[in-house]
């Protein structure tokens, strides 16, 4: 789920109550593609037995752009502008989002 | 207001001084930033009874401009403790320049202090990230400006031995400066070896963590020849912002600096091509590229080459971060106000070995947050009036 504006049909993330320069307060909750775009991406490097892990930007197709993970993957093999999809993981009972590379566009 | 309601050349920066560089063990944060003050105040013939304008943040103090003025006995008149990270001192300045102009005031201090090696060895910072990015464990700050590296890297070709060109240009700079806290050779090849944090950064592509103290004295121009024999005057101020957290950065290889740079050129009347000497807040090698294409040096996604074959380091074409910079010199935290010292020095012309050529301009510009806030000032000398 996301936010988008009645008014302006924009979306908005991270959740608030109001859309940003209008201060429209007319958010509602709608169904998120889960579809998105690597803007950025960074791998923070552990010193062993802690694995490295990646942090990205992904450009949602909604238009907002969140901070993630992109699983399923080596965290050096996530590649700027690798079409990616969103699903839930549970981690330290924390759920939350992160995103895996779409199946055939690794080439 | 009108873009020329800055009062360009009203004020000048008549002192400055900076103290426990590098390691200061034994005193709190407060301590380093009043010795620093009462240096630079020393210098201004003042004491801090003189003082009716007062700014100042330390790292962990939300209220610090009142713990420093009863630290001093003083019951200032304009008080600031604004709170743009390490942009914080140049957002000072430019509205201790208001202030003193209108005659809110007549002596600002602007003061920091750290002494987060010797307390913490760690980075402090002020901010906690969201809960929309701490699930993802960025290593903040580092992580916020890889990912700015990262996009630059892609959309521009910049290289990582570009980003090292920084590093090395700074070293050169700390190895003509006694106060610098890293000093000795530094090759690219050393940086691309070194032990990567977080891509594509190296620890050499990040800035020091240290201990240290800056303090400047401003007043109005008519009497800035009373404290210093050379004063360096601000001709212009602006600053500008995008962001908080790095997620919410419109575009990550294009900062608010191209406005706050926009802004204080415009109050000052001059251009990039103007100025003699840069003094930009280098947390990590990406931001000197940024900075530079952002403040005019060289076109939009030209940094990384801008500054191969030590174009930046000493005896290049462009003099950027003469103090060895927060990469060499120290990085208390809040590195902004060193840039405002050391802008000051080589306009005053008392910068010793790494002392530039004639210079009559010097750019000092802060960053603050993860790429978030831009502050940018512009001194000259008494011919640039």
């Amino acid at each position: 789920m996301i936010q988008r504006s009645r008014s302006s049909g924009n979306h908005v993330f991270y959740p608030r109550v109001a859309e940003p320069r209008t201060g429209s307060r007319d958010l509602e909750w709608v169904e998120a593609s889960g579809d998105g775009v690597v803007y950025a991406v960074t791998v923070v490097h552990k010193r062993p037995p802690e694995k490295d892990y990646n942090v990205v930007l992904v450009d949602l197709a909604e238009g907002p752009r969140m901070m993630s993970r992109v699983d399923g993957i080596a965290p050096d093999a996530v590649k700027i502008g690798m079409p990616v999809k969103a699903g839930i993981v549970t981690e330290d009972g924390r759920s939350f989002v992160v995103f895996t590379p779409v199946t055939g566009a690794l080439a | 207001m009108s873009i020329q309601a800055f009062p360009r050349g009203a004020t000048a920066f008549v002192a400055g001084a900076t103290f426990g560089m590098g390691e200061a063990p034994g005193f709190d944060s407060m301590d380093l930033a009043v010795h620093a003050s009462l240096k630079a105040l020393d210098k201004a013939g003042l004491t801090p009874a003189d003082v009716d304008g007062l700014f100042v943040a330390l790292p962990s103090d939300m209220m610090s401009q009142l713990t420093m003025a009863q630290y001093f006995g003083i019951q200032p008149s304009v008080m600031s403790n604004n709170r743009t990270g390490g942009s914080s001192f140049q957002t000072y300045a430019h509205m201790a320049a208001l202030a003193l102009a209108a005659g809110e005031c007549d002596v600002a201090l602007i003061a920091y202090g750290s002494n987060q090696r010797t307390a913490s060895g760690k980075l402090i910072s002020s901010t906690k990230p969201s809960i929309y990015q701490a699930p993802y464990k960025p290593m903040l700050p580092i992580s916020a400006y890889a990912l700015a590296a990262s996009r630059h890297m892609h959309q521009y070709g910049t290289t990582r031995e570009q980003l090292a060109e920084v590093a090395v240009a700074a070293r050169k700079w700390a190895n003509l400066n006694p106060d610098a806290f890293m000093h000795g050779a530094l090759t690219i090849e050393d940086c691309l070896k070194a032990r990567m944090i977080s891509d594509p950064f190296t620890k050499n592509d990040c800035c020091l963590v240290t201990d240290g103290a800056a303090a400047v004295v401003m007043t109005r121009a008519d009497r800035a020849k009373d404290h210093a024999s050379r004063p360096a005057y601000l001709l212009g101020a602006g600053s500008a912002t995008t962001h908080m957290e790095i997620a919410s950065m419109p575009d990550l290889t294009v900062t608010a600096a191209v406005e706050s740079g926009r802004r204080a050129y415009a109050h000052a009347g001059v251009g990039p091509k103007d100025i003699d000497v840069v003094e930009i807040y280098d947390a990590f090698t990406i931001n000197t590229i940024l900075f530079l294409e952002d403040l005019g040096f060289c076109p939009k996604g030209e940094g990384g080459r801008f500054v191969e074959g030590g174009a930046i380091a000493p005896g290049g074409k462009l003099a950027v971060n003469t103090n060895g910079g927060g990469l060499s010199c120290v990085h208390p935290g809040m590195y902004g106000l060193f840039t405002i010292v050391e802008a000051m020095e080589q306009v005053m012309g008392i910068a010793g070995d790494r002392q530039a050529k004639d210079v009559n301009l010097a750019l000092s510009h802060g960053n603050g947050g993860t790429l978030s806030s831009q502050a940018t000032l512009i001194l000259g000398s008494e011919a640039t009036l």
